[in-house]
C-alpha cells in the first residue's frame, strides 16, 4: 500500500497577501468519495487534514503545514440550476465569480459577494463571508437553502435552517474543522440590471462617515467607506463613503445589455492605455509609509473634488470586486506580502474605539494602508464575526524586519478591541491568541463550539493551522 | 511570551546525530537561539537527557527526541513525515552523524568500511534527500553537513573515512548547485581536529577545539550564508596547501 501521506505531494501553500505559508502534502480531490478515502487514510496516523479553496484567506485559515490539505478547487461542477426560481445547486469548489457568471444572463447574482470574486463557496461559507450589504442582507449563510457535508466520522449529513439546524448553524462559519461541504443550495437575489446606482463622497473624518452612514443604511443597498489610515488630528479617519441601489423592475431601460457577462468584464487597462496586469509593479513603488500617505491624500483630495453625491452607473462586478480591479495587487506589498486586521465593534463603542486603533498604529509608525469601514448586523450562526455596529479592515504591509512590532501592534489593538465588546472575522485574521479569542466569543459559544466538534470530528481529524492557533488541539 | 504567531513562528530544525560531539553542540545552540529541535540519534538515553535538559530552561522553544539508527534507511522518510507533522514546518536541516573507525595501515577490512560509508554518506543522503524535497518546495532553508578536512585528500590513515568525507562534500556541492537556484543554502562544514569521540582513534591531534566553538562557527557561517567552512579557519590554509601538493610528494607522507 501506497504511503500516506504521499511524500510528492508536497507543496507550498500561502495566504491571499504571501505573507505567511507553510508546506503541506496537497491533495485536489474531484468527488466526494474520495474525501471519504481520505478521511480513511488519515485516520489514527497522526495526521490531521485541513480545507482549503482559492486561498483567499487573509491569514492562516487555509494552511496545514506538515499535515494535509485539501484542495477542493476541483471540486467545481455546478449541479442544477433554476432561472425561475434562482436556486443554484454548487459544489464546494465553485468561485463567486463562476457562479454570476452563470446566472447573470437569467437576472440573477449573489446576494452577499466578498470583496473579490475569486474564493470558492466552500470557503465563503465555512468563513461565513459578508459583503457591503451585511447589515441588510446579513451573511452568505442566511441565503444557503441547504447543503450536504461529509464529516470525519463518515456519516453525510444534510442539512438547512429547519433541518439538523445545530450543524447548519455550526458547519457554517465552522472554520472547515467540522466537516467538508459536499453541495451548496444558495437561493439568489433577482435582479433587473447589471448595473448598480452607485454614490461616492468625501467624508472629513471617521466620526461623520459613521454617522452618514448610520443614516442611509435604512435607504441603501450597499455601504462601505474606504479610510484615509494616514491622515491624524481633526481628520482622522477621513475617507469616502460609497454607496448603490439595486435598480427596481422596469428602471433599466435594456436590462438584457446589461445583465450580459461581457457588460460585467473589468476593463484590462487603465486610461485605455495601462495594461492593468503589470500595473501591481507600478504600485509597488508606493507601498511604503510616505507612498500610502500620497496616494491616500490624492484620493481623498479626488473624492473631495469630484463628489458624486447623484448616482452614476456602475457595474455590479465594478462596485463590488473592487479588489479585482488591479490585478496581482497584492504582490505590490513586495516581498513580505500583506496581512489585514479586522475587528467588529458594536454601535455605541465603535467610533471611539476604531479611532484609538487608528491612532495607535500611526503612534508605533504602522498605518494602515488601506482601511475600510462597514455596517454589520448580528446573525444566529455559532462562530459569528458581525455585531450590531461596525468594522474597521486595515492593510498592513509586512517587511522582513516588522513582523515582531506589527504582532505587538496587533496584541495591543485587539485589547481595545476587547475592551470595546468587539470580534474578529477568522477569515481575516493572522496575529489572535488562544486567549483574545476566547474573550471575544465568550465561554458558552466556546464550549458549545467544543462540543460540536467532538460530535462531528471525535478525533479531531480537520484541523488547519488557524485552527490550532485559536482553539489549540481540542 | 513565548507565542509563535504566523507572523513570527517558531523556527524549526532536524538534527541528525544530535546525542554527542558536533551535533549535540549545534542542537544546543539552535534551541539557544530559539529553534524548535527534533534531535535524532542512535542512542536513546544520551538523546532524552538532552532533550529534558533543554526543555527544562525557561521560554525554551521545544525539543523532541527521535530515537533513530541513521542505517536503517528504510524508516527515514516515515520518520521526517513524523517530524514535520509534529513541528508543523522546517527551517534548518543538519547532518552531523559520523563514525570515523579505527583503520591499522595495512587494514582493509570491508565491514568497517561499509558501516563507514553507510553512516557518513548513505544516512547523509538519506535525510539531506527528504529535506532538499521540503525545501525546493518551501524556496528556503539551510541545508548543513558535516563534512571534515579528512574529504579533501585521500590520505594512508584511513582510506574509508575519507573517502566517505569526499563523497559527502560533493554530495553538498551536488544539493548547492541544484538548490541554489530554488532560494535554498547549502553549507558544507569542514572540522580539523574537534574535541568528540571520534578524536579517540586520533594518535596526535593538534588544534583541537571543542564542539561548542564549532557549533558556533556554523550557526555564524549559516547566517551569512557561507557555502563552506573550516573550523578552525586555518584549516583552510592548511588544506590548500594539502589539495595543492603533488601526489610524488604526498604519498611519501605517513599522515
Amino acid at each position: 500500500m501506497a504511503s500516506f501521506p504521499s511524500a510528492d505531494r508536497l507543496a507550498l501553500l500561502t495566504n491571499f497577501g504571501h505573507s505567511i505559508g507553510s508546506v503541506a502534502y496537497v491533495y485536489r480531490p474531484t468527488h466526494a468519495e474520495q474525501i471519504a478515502e481520505l478521511y480513511r487514510s488519515a485516520a489514527g496516523t497522526g495526521f490531521t487534514v485541513g480545507m482549503r479553496g482559492a486561498g483567499r484567506s487573509y491569514g492562516d485559515a487555509s494552511l496545514n503545514g506538515g499535515h494535509v490539505a485539501l484542495d477542493l478547487q476541483r471540486m467545481n461542477r455546478i449541479l442544477d440550476w433554476n432561472p425561475g426560481t434562482g436556486v443554484i445547486r454548487v459544489e464546494p469548489g465553485v468561485t463567486i465569480g463562476q457562479l454570476w457568471a452563470y446566472t447573470l444572463e437569467d437576472g440573477w447574482w449573489p446576494p452577499v459577494v466578498p470583496g473579490t470574486m475569486f474564493p470558492t463557496l466552500g470557503g465563503c461559507l465555512a468563513m461565513n463571508i459578508h459583503g457591503k450589504n451585511n447589515y441588510v442582507a446579513g451573511p452568505i449563510g442566511e441565503h444557503v437553502a441547504q447543503f450536504t457535508a461529509l464529516l470525519p466520522t463518515g456519516e453525510e449529513v444534510a442539512c438547512s435552517p429547519t433541518q439538523n439546524a445545530d450543524l447548519f448553524h455550526s458547519l457554517i462559519g465552522g472554520l472547515g474543522v467540522l466537516g467538508v461541504f459536499t453541495s451548496i443550495t444558495l437561493q439568489l437575489k433577482h435582479i433587473y440590471s447589471g448595473n448598480l446606482k452607485g454614490y461616492a463622497w468625501a467624508s472629513p473624518n471617521l466620526r461623520q462617515m459613521m454617522d452618514e452612514m448610520e443614516s442611509l443604511k435604512a435607504d441603501s443597498d450597499y455601504l462601505v467607506g474606504w479610510v484615509d489610515g494616514t491622515w491624524g488630528g481633526s481628520g482622522l479617519g477621513r475617507g469616502q463613503v460609497h454607496r448603490a441601489h439595486y435598480f427596481a423592475p422596469g428602471e433599466d431601460p435594456s436590462p438584457a445589455q446589461s445583465l450580459r457577462v461581457e457588460a460585467q468584464v473589468l476593463p484590462d487597462t487603465f486610461f485605455g492605455l495601462v495594461p492593468k496586469s503589470i500595473l501591481w509593479q507600478f504600485m509597488r513603488f508606493f507601498m511604503n509609509t510616505p507612498g500610502a500617505w500620497l496616494t491616500n491624500t490624492a484620493k481623498y483630495v479626488h473624492a473631495r473634488t469630484l463628489d458624486h453625491r447623484h448616482h452614476f452607473l456602475q457595474s455590479l462586478v465594478a462596485f463590488n470586486f473592487l479588489l479585482d480591479y488591479v490585478p496581482n495587487w497584492e504582490k505590490s506589498y513586495g516581498r513580505g506580502g500583506l496581512i489585514q486586521y479586522q475587528s467588529f465593534i458594536p454601535r455605541a463603542a465603535a467610533a471611539e474605539a476604531f479611532a484609538d486603533l487608528l491612532k495607535l498604529t500611526q503612534r508605533r509608525g504602522l498605518p494602515t494602508y488601506l482601511g475600510v469601514l462597514k455596517r454589520h448586523r448580528p446573525d444566529k450562526f455559532l462562530l459569528s464575526h458581525a455585531v450590531d455596529g461596525f468594522s474597521l479592515a486595515m492593510d498592513f504591509k509586512v517587511t522582513g524586519g516588522n513582523r515582531p512590532a506589527l504582532q505587538r501592534l496587533t496584541d495591543d489593538m485587539s485589547r481595545i478591541v476587547l475592551d470595546a465588546g468587539g470580534r474578529f472575522y477568522f477569515a481575516k485574521d493572522s496575529t489572535l491568541t488562544r486567549e483574545v479569542v476566547a474573550e471575544s466569543l465568550g465561554p458558552d459559544t466556546l464550549a458549545r463550539f467544543c462540543a460540536m466538534k467532538a460530535r462531528c470530528d471525535p478525533q479531531s481529524l480537520l484541523q488547519t493551522e488557524l485552527y490550532r492557533r485559536v482553539f489549540g488541539s481540542i | 511570551m513565548n507565542f509563535s504567531s504566523p507572523l513570527t513562528p517558531t523556527p524549526v530544525a532536524i538534527v541528525v546525530g544530535a546525542s554527542s560531539g558536533i551535533g549535540e553542540a549545534v542542537a544546543r545552540k539552535l534551541a539557544h537561539e530559539g529553534y524548535a529541535v527534533a534531535l535524532v540519534a542512535r542512542r536513546a538515553d544520551r538523546l532524552r537527557a538532552l532533550c529534558a535538559e533543554l526543555n527544562a530552561r525557561p521560554g525554551a522553544a521545544h525539543a523532541v527526541a527521535y530515537p533513530h539508527d541513521v542505517t536503517h534507511f528504510d524508516e527515514i522518510p516515515a520518520l521526517f513525515q513524523t517530524i514535520l507533522r509534529d513541528l508543523g514546518r522546517l527551517n534548518v536541516m543538519v547532518y552531523a552523524s559520523g563514525i570515523m573507525l579505527p583503520s591499522g595501515f595495512s587494514e582493509y577490512n570491508f565491514g568497517k568500511d561499509r558501516a563507514t560509508l553507510e553512516v557518513n554518506v548513505l544516512g547523509a543522503m538519506a535525510w539531506l534527500g527528504q529535506a532538499a524535497t521540503y525545501f525546493e518546495q518551501a524556496g528556503e532553508g539551510h541545508l548543513v553537513g558535516i563534512s571534515s578536512v579528512a574529504g579533501d585528500r585521500g590520505r594512508v590513515s584511513n582510506p574509508a573515512y575519507h573517502t566517505s568525507k569526499a563523497a559527502l562534500s560533493t554530495y553538498l556541492e551536488s544539493l548547492r548547485n541544484r538548490l541554489t537556484r530554488k532560494g535554498v543554502h547549502v553549507l558544507t562544514v569542514k572540522p580539523g581536529y574537534v574535541d568528540t569521540d571520534l578524536l579517540k582513534a586520533v594518535a596526535r591531534p593538534f588544534w583541537v577545539v571543542s564542539p561548542e566553538q564549532a557549533a558556533a562557527d556554523i550557526w555564524r557561517a549559516m547566517r551569512r550564508g557561507k557555502q563552506q567552512i573550516y573550523t578552525l579557519s586555518r584549516w583552510g590554509l592548511v588544506m590548500w596547501v594539502v589539495r595543492h601538493m603533488p601526489s610524488f610528494i604526498f604519498r611519501r607522507l605517513r599522515f
